[in-house]
């Protein structure tokens, strides 16, 4: 059993909107261990980016954070210096790989441009709260940065750093926000829906690249999808998510095969395979600003009841790194998905 | 609608509006609202250049004028100049836009160089030109400012029309058959019409300064004709001593441009998510 | 490359739009008039200097062929004689360019210094105090008549305090002439006292232009800030922890700089406008006051070269604005 890295113990997170106080995470908790590849999956608007942003630290400043605890390697990141957080954890121990790689550079600046400004202040090599980039570090750094960009398989590292990131392909960006994710040699690498925005036929390229080189560097990835195929690709274990709680989180291949939680098997039988009929699941996404009480999928769960309508059940272990938080926890196998 | 009440709940783009009812209101009734509404042709030379008081509320003007009571007569001429000329300019250059942005053809493209030779100067310039030559009168200045306006619009909408001609909306209303016109008039237009509403708005307290301009160079309305900006430029020679001469109508003229442009803020940040600046949401 | 391909596409666009301007100077001047050889000579003058200038300028002749030889003309720069000071129009202009032009750059150059930062500043900080006074502030700039704003200046700091010269460039004259600018030539020369002088003159007139410039320029700058404060570039540099005033002052300004600059423009073409009125008051020796004394002799010549004159002027400005962006993003390339 490896060591556990960040544990997340009833986040709740809210905005105020146009249309009242949403309250996107309720009571959310999630362990990663060291090393571990982890999907966070859920349909759009359950809260899995708001988490990703949670735990680094980026949230809109109108947003309201509650909670038991949110460790990262021994330390609670709510209680820490702002500073120290800005400074040390993110872009250092903590990285994140955005889902846009084109919005994501700055479009008046060469590539080179933005992985020096990275590494100036985010490099191994940095001494804390230094300020001026001298320029024995400045070339240790590129010889890094240069090494990093072959290791994401780019041609040409140096051509391509005096490029400006509208001179460069989809994958290609990607590549470098992968690249500019690990230079640092971060502890863990949150990726939000890194291959959404690309073709289809690199999408597996990116994940096993981001595999490789997580396990190679000994980073655990914390990655949301909505898309279960990407999880099954690379994760060791997945978190599924439903407006704004954690419902359940298992190994891949037992949250694949048995899953115990309803929603998770509905959204499992409602993959389009070749044998059956396409399957929804019947309702609507509910409202983050009057969500339903307790469990809020239970307007729209089979196997609901009124202590589901009372509370949001705590986690409870089914399994060896099984944990579900549901009432009416059901051991059945699921048709072969087409996963 | 919600975007109504948006707006009714923006305080400077409601104050805005009071300011502009105000300004309609005071030109409909200048008669009963002013002290001395014969002032605004006839001349009392011994009350010349008495300050505020009682009496004369905003003081008097070289020719013994009440500047109160011309100045509300005064925004009959300026609420006139504004409203046409604005009018005017945006009837000629709306549809020139469309028609240009629409087609891509030969005539589009002259529509496009006849209108950039326009701006190729500035309005109040080109405007001084037409007026110097037409001579001082209200129609001149009115036909001057529209002249030198329309081509705004017309690129204007030009840009707009050429970049919804790739929507996806319009390439379904043409493939069903739709004919050019009902397309400019019934898809285009409304898809440009809150832009243009903004604009027309804060173009209103614009076309009000160049008149003003106008006026304070003697190419305005002549006397006796209230005229804001020659106002102003009589009083010249009576400063420091008659300071309210020059503060009144440049007052007057603040306030309105002012309330011009806080409703056409409003109007934009309502009507126009595009213009909108920076996002709250989280 | 590409660059320099763009820049000469420019190049050529510019002989069609300049024509067109002189067929526009020429269809107000020459074909608008009833009688053009009357506007010209002024409306006293007797029948007898009417039929001469009819005579001299060919008025008679059919419009093309008129407007043939007034292209021809201002080809060669003979914009006509001025009828008030007999000299030839384009002397009086060149006489006059400095003048204009040093209170022009001195606004601009005052008004980005002090609008850039108080708009990023202004945008940082939106919805407090700050923000607020300046938004209120910017506003009221925008909605006075730059006329009034200069004699209410006047008023002020002439009249009442006596801090600065009511009117006028310089008491007496100016230094020895090398630029025209009278500050540059004054320090050129080491001539303090000269230039302090200059600059005690400059003072109204160089605030009056420069303030409705620096209202725009807040606008725009905070407006742009505000924008790019929501892109996904600026939450990626702060998600991975780079310090906020360096994405600030490096990344973000740089974006709404972008943004203000294709406002110079406007702003150029308000500050000629209000070069017009304000140096009618404070008396500037410019081309503004020029245009304006033009107007009230009536001297025709004069404004419409004028116009024409400062038609060119814009389309250059507007060109080298072009090409500023073009170098500054590289997207455009």
């Amino acid at each position: 059993m490896q060591a556990e890295l960040l544990s997340v113990r009833d986040l709740s997170v809210s905005f105020a909107t146009e249309g009242g106080v949403a309250r996107v995470l309720d009571a959310v908790s999630l362990t990663l261990r060291a090393g571990e590849i982890m999907g966070l999956v859920g349909e759009s608007g359950c809260g899995k980016t708001t988490l990703a942003r949670s735990i680094l630290g980026a949230l809109p400043p109108n947003a309201q954070v509650r909670g038991t605890a949110l460790s990262f390697a021994g330390q609670d990141l709510l209680t820490l210096d702002p500073r120290v957080v800005a400074d040390r954890v993110r872009g250092r121990a903590i990285t994140f790989v955005p889902q846009d790689p084109f919005s994501a550079f700055n479009p008046l600046f060469t590539v080179g441009d933005q992985v020096t400004e990275l590494l100036r202040w985010k490099s191994p090599d940095r001494r804390p709260g230094e300020y001026f980039y001298p320029r024995a570090r400045r070339r240790a750094d590129r010889g890094r940065a240069l090494a990093m960009l072959r290791a994401v398989h780019l041609a040409d590292p140096p051509r391509l750093l005096t490029k400006y990131p509208h001179e460069l392909s989809g994958g290609q960006r990607q590549r470098v926000m992968i690249a500019m994710a690990l230079l640092p040699e971060p502890k863990l690498v949150i990726a939000d829906e890194p291959t959404t925005a690309l073709d289809v036929t690199i999408q597996a390229q990116i994940l096993k690249l981001l595999r490789t080189l997580a396990n190679e560097h000994g980073a655990s990835v914390l990655f949301t999808t909505h898309d279960l195929g990407t999880a099954w690709e690379i994760c060791d274990r997945v978190t599924v998510m439903y407006a704004g709680q954690t419902l359940e989180t298992a190994p891949i291949e037992a949250f694949v095969r048995r899953p115990m939680v309803p929603y998770t098997r509905l959204l499992l039988e409602s993959l389009p395979s070749r044998n059956a009929a396409l399957q929804g699941i019947p309702g609507d996404v509910p409202s983050l600003v009057s969500p339903p009480s307790g469990c809020r999928f239970h307007p729209r769960c089979p196997q609901a009841s009124d202590a589901c309508r009372a509370e949001h059940p705590a986690v409870s272990e089914q399994s060896a790194g099984h944990y579900v938080r549901c009432h009416h926890p059901q051991l059945t196998a699921v048709e072969a998905a087409a996963v | 609608m919600s975007a109504l009440r948006r707006l009714m709940r923006d305080r400077s783009a409601m104050l805005g509006l009071a300011i502009i009812v105000a300004l309609v209101a005071v030109a409909v009734f200048a008669t009963p609202l002013a002290t001395f509404p014969q002032d605004v042709t006839t001349y009392h030379p011994p009350n010349r250049l008495l300050p505020p008081g009682p009496k004369f509320w905003f003081g008097t003007d070289r020719m013994g004028g009440d500047i109160y009571s011309r100045l509300l007569f005064g925004a009959r001429i300026t609420i006139l100049i504004a409203v046409v000329a604005t009018s005017v300019a945006v009837l000629i250059g709306v549809p020139v836009g469309l028609v240009a942005g629409y087609y891509t053809n030969r005539v589009s493209d002259l529509l496009m160089r006849v209108s950039d030779v326009f701006l190729a100067v500035p309005q109040i310039v080109l405007a001084i030109a037409i007026a110097q030559t037409l001579g001082p009168a209200i129609q001149n200045v009115i036909l001057a400012l529209s002249v030198t306006y329309w081509p705004f619009w017309a690129r204007l909408v030009y840009a707009e029309t050429r970049s919804l001609r790739n929507e996806v909306f319009i390439e379904a209303a043409v493939a069903l058959g739709a004919s050019p016109l009902r397309v400019m008039a019934l898809h285009v237009l409304p898809s440009i019409a809150s832009s243009v509403i903004v604009r027309t708005t804060i173009g209103m307290g614009g076309t009000i300064l160049v008149a003003a301009a106008l006026g304070f160079l003697g190419l305005g309305p002549p006397p006796p004709t209230p005229e804001w900006g020659r106002m102003i430029a009589e009083s010249r020679a009576f400063l420091p001593q008659a300071w309210w001469y020059a503060a009144a109508p440049g007052i007057a003229i603040l306030l309105v441009v002012m309330g011009f442009n806080l409703l056409g803020d409003g109007l934009r940040d309502v009507l126009d998510p595009r213009l909108r600046r920076g996002g709250d949401a989280g | 490359m590409r660059l320099i391909a763009m820049i000469a596409r420019r190049c050529l666009w510019m002989p069609p739009t300049l024509l067109g301007l002189v067929l526009l100077v020429f269809a107000i001047s020459h074909v608008i008039p009833s009688d053009p050889a009357r506007v010209m000579a002024g409306e006293n003058a007797p029948p007898e200097q009417v039929a001469a200038l009819r005579e001299k300028y060919g008025l008679d002749r059919p419009l093309p062929v008129q407007f043939v030889r007034y292209v021809a003309d201002v080809a060669r720069g003979n914009m006509g004689i001025s009828l008030f000071t007999q000299r030839p129009v384009a002397d009086d202009l060149l006489a006059r360019l400095p003048a204009t032009l040093e209170l022009a750059l001195y606004a601009i150059v005052i008004a980005v210094l002090a609008g850039v930062p108080l708009g990023v500043i202004a945008a940082l900080r939106r919805n407090s105090l700050l923000d607020h006074v300046v938004r209120v502030v910017t506003v009221a700039g925008l909605a006075m008549a730059a006329f009034w704003l200069a004699i209410l200046l006047q008023l002020l700091f002439s009249m009442w305090l006596g801090l600065t010269p009511v009117q006028g460039r310089i008491d007496g004259w100016g230094p020895d002439p090398i630029t025209g600018f009278y500050t540059l030539d004054a320090a050129l020369r080491g001539d303090w006292a000269t230039l302090g002088q200059a600059l005690r003159y400059l003072a109204l007139p160089t605030l009056t232009l420069a303030l409705p410039a620096m209202a725009t320029i807040v606008r725009f700058t905070r407006a742009g800030v505000l924008n790019v404060m929501s892109s996904n570039f600026v939450f990626y540099q702060a998600a991975m922890g780079i310090p906020r005033r360096r994405v600030v002052w490096k990344y973000i300004l740089r974006s709404a700089l972008i943004g203000t600059l294709t406002q110079i423009g406007l702003i150029f073409g308000n500050l000629i406008a209000g070069a017009v009125v304000v140096e009618t008051v404070f008396d500037w020796p410019g081309l503004g006051s020029f245009a304006v004394s033009s107007i009230l002799q009536s001297d025709y010549n004069a404004i419409m070269s004028f116009t024409l004159f400062i038609g060119v002027v814009f389309i250059l400005v507007n060109l080298m604005v072009d090409v500023a962006q073009a170098v500054l993003d590289p997207r455009g390339r």
